[in-house]
């Protein structure tokens, strides 16, 4: 998968995540792909729940070593 | 059009305060449009500095017993004299959990706006030059409720 960008969010909580996405999303073009990375465990389901309210596209998402990666499709 | 959330903050104390701008900034960055309403106690949030410019005796008194601004709101329980917050400030810091300035900063990104109750304004007398420059307006309860009126969420913290 090509990824556009890339936002670190390892070591924060609720909210910061998924507001940083959405700023990060606001300098992006449609289309393209963000990938988050976090730790917090309520990311998983806050990002899910999040994608579906802001029609975001969830392409996929992995687990490696306690590490959530989130790859984010802006919409149109 | 968009969908709305809209809270009242009425208890002006920290942790409370946490509460609502993780719920705002959460909405906003969903795409919500959101309104807070800041009355009685909550004033405290939207204040500069301690002010006795214009205010009668039992407001001075009021003031002098008050959160001086949103960074000295007290806890709402374990608060000891100030003890209990600033314990609870340095924890949330060890955790690396967001501090009031920082939500608040992503609440002003994302156009959160901010009302004053005109009613308790001109009880506690304070005065809209010894708010924060970030406030929207002072309005009364029928603005509020026409806002309210069309959103999806409205909460009283």
């Amino acid at each position: 998968m090509k990824v556009d960008k890339t936002l670190d969010c390892v070591g924060m909580y609720c909210p910061i995540p998924v507001a940083k996405t959405t700023i990060e999303l606001e300098d992006m073009k449609p289309g393209e792909i963000l990938e988050v990375l976090a730790d917090d465990p309520a990311a998983k389901k806050d990002f899910v729940s999040w994608c579906k309210t802001t029609k975001n596209e969830l392409l996929d998402y992995k687990e490696e070593n306690g590490v959530f990666k989130f790859y984010i499709k802006k919409s149109e | 059009m968009k969908d709305k959330m809209t809270i009242i903050f009425f208890s002006g104390t920290m942790d409370k305060a946490i509460a609502a701008l993780i719920l705002a900034t959460t909405a906003a960055s969903m795409g919500m449009e959101v309104s807070i309403f800041f009355t009685f106690w909550g004033l405290n949030f939207l204040k500069k500095k301690r002010s006795y410019k214009k205010k009668i005796f039992m407001q001075k008194m009021l003031e002098f017993m008050s959160a001086k601004d949103k960074n000295s709101l007290p806890l709402t329980q374990m608060n000891m004299f100030g003890l209990g917050r600033w314990m609870m400030k340095k924890l949330m810091k060890k955790k690396k959990v967001a501090s009031i300035d920082e939500l608040f900063l992503l609440a002003k990104q994302f156009k959160v706006k901010l009302f004053a109750c005109s009613t308790s304004c001109s009880v506690m007398g304070i005065e809209r030059e010894n708010m924060i420059d970030e406030v929207n307006d002072i309005v009364g309860a029928a603005t509020f409720l026409s806002e309210a009126k069309d959103a999806k969420i409205n909460l009283f913290i």
